[in-house]
Parts: C-alpha cells; structure tokens; sequence
C-alpha cells in the first residue's frame, strides 16, 4: 500500500521514494513525468508505522543517509537527489 | 485523519512574516515565489501533522526530541549557505543566489544518517574541550552560532529567533 505507478515507457523498475512536502521530489516526479517514463513512487511522509519504517529501510539499502528524493532504477543505479542530468542520461534522452 | 485545508491566504501571510523576518536577521528567501510559497505550505503541514515546523524536504518522525535539528531553520541551514548558496530544502538562498550570480543545484544531505544520530559524539559537542573555571557557562544557538554566558539560554535567540531547545551547552 501506499506505491503509486503513474504510466509510462516501460524501462525495467524504476521507483522513488519520495515526501509529498518536498519541491525537490516534486521536480523529479515531474521530469519523470515529462520524459514519458513508467515508474512507481512512495510518499514516505504519508506512510506510518512498519510501512513507513519497510519503505525507509529498502531505500537506505542504496542511500544510507535517507535522503529524498531518491531514485532507484532497475535495483541497480541509485540517484540522489533531484539531479536533472543524470536523470536524463540514465534514461537515454 | 484528515487535516484542515492550508489556505492560499494563509501560506502568503506565513511567506511574508518569514520574508520579513529573513531580512531582518541578514537572510535571504528563494526568490522564485512559486516554489518558496510551495515550501511554505510544507512547513505549516508538517506543523499541522507534529506541532512544529519540521523540514518539509526531509522526513520527520513526529519525535520533537528526534526531529529538534530540522525544525527550520534548521542546524544545517548556515553551513549549507556557506557551502551551496541555498540551505537543503532551497526555502534560504544567498545574496549571490539572490542575484544570479550563482545558480542553484541540488544540495547534499549534510544531516547525520540515522544511525549516526543516535550516536552522541556525531550530534552533540560532548566530550569536546570544556573550561570548568568560568564563572557562567556559556550557551551556543545550534542554528546561527550566537553564543552568550548565563545560567540558561534565553527563551528565544536574539538572533535568529529559534527556540531555547535549539542551544547547546559551548563552555
């Protein structure tokens, strides 16, 4: 409970974690957005309890500061933060 | 549980008294109104959702006592300001910011992971140098640096206004 999938170009798993507070997390759903990726996303902040602390806890495997937003494409690639440039490398455009 | 509606009314008189206030104390907000006034509504959300103003771009637990170092302004705003020109969540530029001269890019997260911050060495100056010889301790505001020597810190911080459980024990 609590992921959102918004449509998209299929390119594997990509999810972001996300508070629904920060400008910051917003930018990137938006350019994620505008770059016609599938993808899912958590609002955190609107989570409580051990679905909160599950959801934290899968995204400190790859960001151990905790930091939003963070973008995990595929398992494997991990961006931090809303970097417009690696964002738009990692997805070929 | 739902909360009430944060007003636009609202949001714009909480913009200008903390515009206002930032002046005043030799800070600058982020002069894109749009996304500063989105950062605002954050700020009284998480004051709806806690009792205090939490960093809306940093996830609180609702633990003032845990969340005490992100209320903004938060402990990292100054340092940050120095570093990148914003403080983490962008609400706070700098001058040069202000005027185009720097451009505005992602910050990193300068707060203790977790785990860290259960670690008292890494969160508070325990331990550092302390002189027992002083007549009065002295209190250092966790945010703006403002010391002063007296029994207790002030209630509010002549500076920057936080609240007297944003100092730490200096000296």
């Amino acid at each position: 409970m609590g992921i959102e999938h918004i449509s998209g170009k299929d390119v594997g798993g990509v999810m972001l974690y996300a508070l629904s507070t920060c400008q910051w997390c917003n930018k990137t759903k938006q350019l994620l957005k505008e770059l016609g990726i599938g993808f899912d996303f958590v609002y955190l902040d609107l989570l409580e309890g051990n679905e909160q602390e599950t959801a934290l806890s899968d995204m400190e495997k790859c960001n151990p500061k905790g930091s939003f937003p963070t973008l995990v494409i595929n398992d494997k690639r991990c961006i931090i933060g809303f970097q417009e440039n690696q964002i738009r490398e990692a997805f070929g455009t | 549980m739902t909360l009430p509606v944060i007003t636009d009314a609202v949001i714009d008189a909480t913009y200008q008294t903390l515009k206002k206030e930032a002046a005043e104390g030799g800070y600058r907000l982020n002069p894109d109104s749009d996304f500063t006034k989105n950062l605002v509504r954050g700020l009284l959300k998480n004051e709806q959702r806690y009792g205090y103003r939490a960093c809306p771009c940093r996830l609180a637990t609702g633990k003032k006592e845990e969340d005490l170092d992100i209320i903004c302004p938060c402990d990292y705003r100054d340092p940050d300001l120095n570093d990148f020109g914003a403080c983490y969540c962008a609400l706070y530029v700098s001058e040069a910011i202000v005027t185009g001269q720097q451009k505005l890019s992602p910050i990193p997260e300068r707060r203790p992971s977790r785990a860290d911050r259960k670690n008292p060495q890494i969160m508070t100056l325990e331990g550092s140098a302390r002189l027992t010889a002083l007549p009065f301790p002295v209190w250092r505001c966790r945010v703006c640096g403002y010391l002063c020597a007296r029994e207790q810190p002030p209630e509010t911080c002549p500076i920057c206004k936080v609240k007297k459980d944003r100092f730490e024990r200096f000296l």
